[in-house]
Formats: C-alpha cells, sequence, structure tokens
C-alpha cells in the first residue's frame, strides 16, 4: 500500500494513469480489498489507520486537493472510527490519540517546571 | 579547503505552503532569521553546499533504504509535492558531479554511504534552499539520513557521518559549506500536527549549541518518541553537524514554536574559528 503511493508520488505518469482510472492503476500491487478501498476512495483516515506513513500520506492529501485542516481532521475522524494506528512507524510504541499525547505532554512539562 | 560554514534549519513544508495561516509577526520574525542566515552562508563565499536532510519517502523507500545517501550528478529536480500545496515552483537545481564523486570517495574511507544519480528534491532540501539560495545558483550536494522508516542508524552513526563529511570538505580545493536540516520535536503529517515540545526543543538545542557529544548521543529513539514524535528521529542531520564541528560552539540565532508549521522553527550556526 506505501510502495503504490510511493510511485504515485513520485511518477506523473502513474499519477495520471491513477486519475483516470483508480482500481486499474493498482493492479501488479499486493493490496487487500479493504487497501484497495482505501486508495481509490481515497480515505485518508482509513489509510492512516492502516499504517500509512504521514509523509506518504500528506503527499496523497496534496494531491487529491485535499485541504490542511481537512487533512487533519480525517485522520482523526480515521482513528476515531478505527481505532489505533495498526502498523508502521506510529505503531512502534502505540498510537495513544490527540487527547492521551496532549495529557501526557503537560504532565511531562509540569513535572519538569517544578523540579 | 578548511569548511567555511556550519548551521541548521528547519525544513518544515508549512514554512512557505501555509506561510498565511501563521500569526504575520511570527512570520516575518522567521523570515528574517532565514535572511540573517542566508547572508551568513553568503559571506562564506561558498562554491557549493552540503545539505543534511531527512528524505520523506520521495527516493528512498523500504525496498532499499540507505541508512545515508549522498548525490552524485550535476542536476537534481524539485520539489517532489504539488507545487501550490508546497508554494515552491518545480525546478533544476544545479549540482557537481566532480565534486560529489570526491567527497563520496572520500567519506566512503570511513563511513558506509550509498549514493544516487538521480534524486528528487522534496521539501526537506526545498524550504531551506528556497531561502538560503532563492536564484538555484550555488551547486547543492544533497545527502540523506534515515529518519523515517525504522530500523535507523544509531545517533552516533550521524555523528561519525558528520565527521567524515567534514574529512571530505576539508580535502577538496572547493569551498564547501554545510547544513543540516530537519525538525526537533514535532508530530509532522499526522493527527498531532501542531503539537510542538518546547522544553524538550530548548534542551536539545543547549546540548547541541555547546557540541555536547555525550548529551546529543544520549538520546533513545523510544523515549525521543514519546516525548518529542516521531520528527524528532531527524535531530540526526543537527547530530551530523556537530560530528562535523566537533569542539566547536554553536549560536542559536532563532527558535520559535509555529503550530501551523508543525515545528519549532530554528535557525543556528556554529563557530567554525574555534577549533
Amino acid at each position: 500500500m506505501q510502495k503504490f503511493l510511493f510511485e504515485l508520488n513520485r511518477n506523473a505518469d502513474f499519477q495520471s494513469r491513477y486519475l483516470s482510472d483508480r482500481r486499474d492503476a493498482m493492479n501488479g500491487f499486493d493490496l487487500s480489498d479493504e487497501e484497495r478501498h482505501a486508495l481509490a476512495e481515497p480515505d485518508i483516515g482509513l489509510l492512516f489507520h492502516l499504517g500509512v506513513n504521514g509523509q506518504i500520506l500528506m503527499h496523497f492529501a496534496a494531491f487529491h486537493e485535499i485541504e490542511w485542516q481537512d487533512y487533519l481532521q480525517q485522520m482523526r475522524d480515521g482513528i476515531a472510527a478505527h481505532g489505533p494506528v495498526r502498523e508502521g512507524v506510529y505503531a512502534v510504541t502505540g498510537y495513544e490519540g490527540v487527547d492521551a499525547h496532549s495529557s501526557r505532554l503537560s504532565k511531562t512539562s509540569d513535572a519538569e517546571k517544578g523540579s | 579547503m578548511p569548511l567555511v560554514f556550519a548551521g541548521v534549519c528547519s525544513h518544515a513544508p508549512g514554512i512557505v505552503g501555509r506561510a498565511d495561516q501563521a500569526d504575520p509577526l511570527a512570520k516575518q520574525r522567521l523570515d528574517a532569521a532565514f535572511r540573517d542566515l542566508r547572508l551568513q552562508l553568503e559571506a562564506s563565499q561558498p562554491d557549493a553546499l552540503i545539505v543534511v536532510a531527512a528524505e520523506h519517502f520521495a527516493n528512498f523507500f523500504m525496498n532499499n533504504m540507505p541508512s545515508f545517501a549522498m548525490g552524485l550528478a550535476d542536476y537534481y529536480e524539485g520539489p517532489i509535492e504539488n507545487p501550490e500545496w508546497l508554494g515552491i515552483e518545480k525546478t533544476r537545481i544545479p549540482g557537481n558531479r566532480s565534486l560529489s564523486e570526491r567527497l563520496i570517495s572520500k567519506v566512503m574511507e570511513r563511513s558506509d554511504v550509498s549514493y544516487a544519480e538521480e534524486w528528487k528534491f522534496d521539501h526537506g532540501i526545498m524550504v531551506p534552499l528556497h531561502f538560503l539560495t532563492p536564484q538555484y545558483e550555488l551547486p547543492i550536494v544533497p545527502a540523506n539520513i534515515n529518519c523515517q522508516g525504522p530500523p535507523l542508524a544509531p545517533l552516533h552513526r550521524a555523528w561519525e557521518f558528520g565527521q567524515a563529511l567534514r574529512e571530505a570538505a576539508d580535502s577538496v580545493p572547493e569551498r564547501v559549506a554545510l547544513i543540516g536540516t530537519g525538525g526537533i520535536s514535532h508530530w509532522p503529517a499526522t493527527p498531532d500536527s501542531g503539537k510542538i515540545n518546547e522544553v524538550w526543543d530548548r534542551e536539545f538545542l543547549n546540548h547541541w549549541s555547546k557540541c555536547d557529544k555525550e548529551s546529543l548521543l544520549a538520546y533513545s529513539d523510544s523515549q525521543a518518541y514519546m516525548d518529542a514524535g516521531q520528527g524528532a528521529f531527524e535531530i540526526r542531520t543537527f547530530i551530523a553537524v556537530s560530528g562535523a564541528t566537533e569542539g566547536c560552539p554553536a549560536t542559536v540565532h532563532f527558535y520559535e514554536p509555529i503550530p501551523i508549521f508543525a515545528v519549532g522553527c530554528t535557525t543556528a550556526t556554529v563557530d567554525l574559528s574555534v577549533p
């Protein structure tokens, strides 16, 4: 799935092929039905949940002219709908979500100020 | 010719692409800092600029991921991103194949490095060049450290890569400048984008400005990930510059968290007059 996006992000001819027939462009890539669906829609939230690196996903969202704040919200919605990130760098230590991150960082900062 | 310039700066795509969404005064302060950095770079009269960057799956992917790579071409292209989204037009950036070949050969004497005759620059290099060489006249030698796809080279290898770059730069007759570009704490391109751990950043920059090798190499990826996000893996680019300038103090000229840019924006230079 990430290989598909890597190729798409850097190849203008491949981008044209994807735009003309999204599912046909996926031929030759080892993708599950869920992944094909997410790539064809595109479902940014599901792609993030499935483990697509944000650097790749960010370029894909820009390609689809998704505004920055919408891109962030779609990822948040994906986590809310599907659960924590399944694979990849964000799952290495367990993606805990925006609120949990903010809470922990706040506690860390308070502890450092108090020390 | 001994290295003529060394510094670091941020490269976040929002710095240019979302410039209109930032606090105008904060944006003005950052623009002024980049202008000052450009003037310092120009004053060193470089023949070429090595950019130690943290590439973001623009050229290197998990099917064949080098820990360290350098460009070996007379020109490069960029940005890979949608130009309207990044706010930087697609262009051709000059390289110097002869210089690259001599630098890479020297680096190889003490550090394993891959090389690439084709390289499409992403925001990690294009944003710094947009500010530092806006006319794209200075030949660039790109150098990449894998900061994206674990397993990542340990921090001491980034230090040693910097040392190898320094030896190489010092061994050629050209006047070579060096800039490292990366984020400190940040969660780029994720739902947490915009979060910045300023306390963590300032502590890191304090160690970096003192070229405190022991403290810099004591960071762990697992703890950095928890405290400072996956973007903090990019401290390897800063540490490479420290390795290249061991023993030299540095000055952080600008640091300011700008959430819409998704990073604590930074410019800094190393005082190369101190041995």
